[in-house]
């Protein structure tokens, strides 16, 4: 019992303890609406279960929000991740159709266009300090015309067993996407926790005017994380690329931008900047393919998916601002005298 | 001498000349009346959302959910319209609605302190879903007032037409720049733009003026759907999608600063027609694929956010 307790605080601590109850009681009512719906089996060497669904569905969300997590740790945003899945996928497609580069090659080239398209971002706000919102906005508007002149306008699409393998592959009984989550959330973890990078990206959210005072190279960080978020979201668009062997530019990614930044603040991490949580920002990617899969097994019709969405984030958003926070608190107090 | 403040303005008026007189060099039937009045009615609602959001991007916000309360209200609109009621009762009805959920997220913002661009993101899914609850498919409107007001208009020389759109968008121009420049609402509206905390300071009424805002800007947004609804004839769920991108792309070529605090409502109104005189050259130049528009309004946005920075001495970030 005491034990139980002591991990109830850490959980709180850590701020991670609302997120995993809304996780829970998601979780509860999948269960209630259907029993079986977690049950593993194993088939042709591969896991099967709801779980494992739910996992390798929120992938994409999952990755994009591990660098969504970073930028906004800075006080920053990303909203020109789902335009640079879309390019990520143009890129690799074309490269696929078009040439005989190795499939490791392709890979690569496609991450370096979401480097490349995140430095844009980082350089437009470190070098010319034009607001991070209107900045990303500036690729999130034109990075889908960019793929689509790459594609030509068409969606390209191809038979490549081993660059499909990313997006549909099985690794250890496993979908790939899971293993790719897992692999950028532990690299990230050690670039970030493992060295001083993490505190540093938390000083410059916390107030970039004193750490560059104390010495901390703001601007570079800024660049940097920018950066991390566009590979991270090159990834999430070669994955998506992979899963349907085809890179669709106008709907790959479509609104994810969104969903990546619902998931970092339903983990927790405040808009403001200052303080971040992977684990965290990665788990309510979690929350969110749950609730997705929890309103279609209930049998409520799909359309109320956005409403029902909608409500939730205003509901976390109210709970996390202080100003609510202190009028639950008052209200309390007048109900128990 | 010309101020600095009217260079924004003035450079996109001058882009909008040269582009118009490019393209009337180069392709028979582009310079004309005919094409110079549809960049009006066929960008009337969009002209009428980003004149909304200027007051919102004045005031140092964003609204990112206008394109879903066009949807919202078409999809409403034809709904009501459909099942028998009058549209005299449906228009002001929609209105209302678009009204107290524009001041409903402005309260959110203000009393809750939120960030503006995560409240009316939620304001988005909230409206997008609403709309596809009422109806998943598009709704055809057929009624008389429809097709008369539709093919109401002044017909001038040259093939010019200026339709029932053009004529609201203009009342909507002359009463927004007379809000905002002639009556204390927009004097509030630039000095929170300016420095909020200063204008609290300063007695302005921060939490009135912030929640009249978004009220405005939603109201508008309602206004441009029923507007949309003429223009299309019917309410769709997943119209105007990403149309609040478009008309922040506007209010930013048209010369506003995007942290607020100084612009014109008439600029926004030449963004918005620049915009569309580079989609009108586009389709008229015929081999450029249509997703240069956007190529081009990506490099406009990015073009003016840097005249805006070598205007204002860059703040430490």
């Amino acid at each position: 019992m005491n034990g139980l307790r002591r991990m109830f605080a850490a959980l709180k601590r850590h701020g991670a303890l609302w997120p995993l109850t809304a996780l829970g009681l998601i979780w509860l009512v999948i269960l209630i609406a259907n029993p079986g719906f977690f049950a593993f089996t194993v088939q042709d060497g591969r896991l099967f279960s709801g779980f494992i669904d739910i996992l390798n569905r929120c992938a994409p969300v999952a990755l994009i929000a591990i660098g969504m997590s970073l930028v906004i740790a800075t006080g920053g945003i990303d909203l020109s991740v789902g335009a640079v899945m879309a390019i990520a996928g143009a890129v690799a497609a074309n490269l696929i159709v078009g040439s005989d580069l190795p499939v490791i090659l392709i890979v690569g080239i496609g991450l370096c266009a979401g480097l490349a398209a995140g430095l844009m971002n980082g350089t437009l706000i470190v070098g010319l300090g034009i607001q991070p919102i209107v900045a990303t906005l500036i690729l999130l508007v034109a990075g889908r015309g960019v793929a689509q002149l790459l594609n030509d306008g068409q969606i390209i699409t191809f038979q490549n067993e081993a660059f499909a393998f990313i997006g549909v592959g099985i690794l250890l009984g496993l979908p790939m996407p899971i293993w790719l989550v897992l692999f950028i959330l532990a690299a990230m973890l050690f670039l970030t926790r493992g060295t001083a990078l993490g505190m540093f990206i938390e000083a410059v959210g916390a107030n970039a005017s004193a750490s560059r005072h104390a010495g901390i190279p703001v601007r570079s960080i800024k660049l940097a994380v920018y950066g991390i978020a566009g590979i991270c979201a090159a990834l999430a668009g070669l994955v998506a690329t992979a899963d349907i062997q085809g890179a669709d530019a106008n709907n790959v990614g479509l609104w994810i931008e969104l969903d990546a930044i619902l998931a970092v603040v339903i983990g927790g991490t405040s808009l403001m900047g200052g303080r971040y949580s992977l684990v965290l920002a990665v788990i309510g990617a979690l929350i969110i393919q749950s609730l997705n899969t929890a309103i279609v097994l209930s049998g409520i019709p799909p359309k109320f998916n956005l409403v029902i969405k909608s409500v939730v984030i205003i509901g976390v958003l109210l709970l996390q601002s202080s100003v609510a926070q202190a009028q639950l608190a008052s209200l309390r107090e007048r109900l128990s005298t | 001498m010309i101020a600095a403040r009217h260079a924004p303005i003035l450079i996109t008026t001058a882009l909008f000349v040269a582009l118009f007189v490019l393209g009337s060099v180069q392709y028979e039937g582009f310079g004309t009346v005919h094409v110079f009045l549809n960049l009006f009615t066929d960008n009337a609602y969009l002209a009428v959302t980003a004149i909304g959001m200027t007051f919102v991007i004045l005031s140092g916000g964003i609204d990112l959910s206008v394109g879903s309360v066009i949807a919202f209200t078409g999809v409403l609109t034809a709904i009501l319209i459909q099942s028998g009621w009058p549209p005299y009762v449906v228009f002001p009805l929609v209105l209302a609605i678009g009204w107290a959920f524009g001041a409903g997220m402005g309260c959110l913002i203000h009393c809750y302190k939120l960030q503006p661009f995560i409240v009316t993101l939620a304001g988005m899914f909230l409206m997008r879903g609403l709309a596809i609850v009422i109806s998943e498919r598009s709704v055809p409107i057929e009624h008389a007032a429809y097709d008369a007001i539709n093919t109401m208009g002044i017909i001038l020389p040259g093939r010019g037409f200026v339709g029932a759109q053009t004529l609201l968008l203009a009342i909507v121009l002359a009463c927004a720049i007379i809000l905002a420049h002639y009556r204390r609402f927009g004097t509030y509206v630039y000095a929170i733009g300016g420095d909020a905390e200063s204008a609290r300071l300063m007695a302005v009424p921060v939490a009135n003026t912030t929640i009249r805002i978004y009220a405005l800007s939603s109201f508008l947004a309602a206004l441009a759907g029923i507007m949309f609804s003429f223009y299309t004839s019917s309410g769709y769920a997943l119209a105007a999608v990403g149309l609040e991108l478009d008309a922040i792309a506007a209010v930013v070529i048209g010369g506003t600063l995007l942290t607020g605090g100084s612009g014109y409502i008439v600029g926004t109104v030449v963004g918005v027609m620049l915009m569309g005189l580079v989609q009108t050259y586009i389709s008229f130049n015929g081999s450029l694929n249509s997703w240069w528009t956007k190529i081009v309004i990506g490099v406009l946005v990015l073009a003016f956010v840097c005249v805006q920075r070598i205007q204002r001495p860059r703040e430490d970030n």
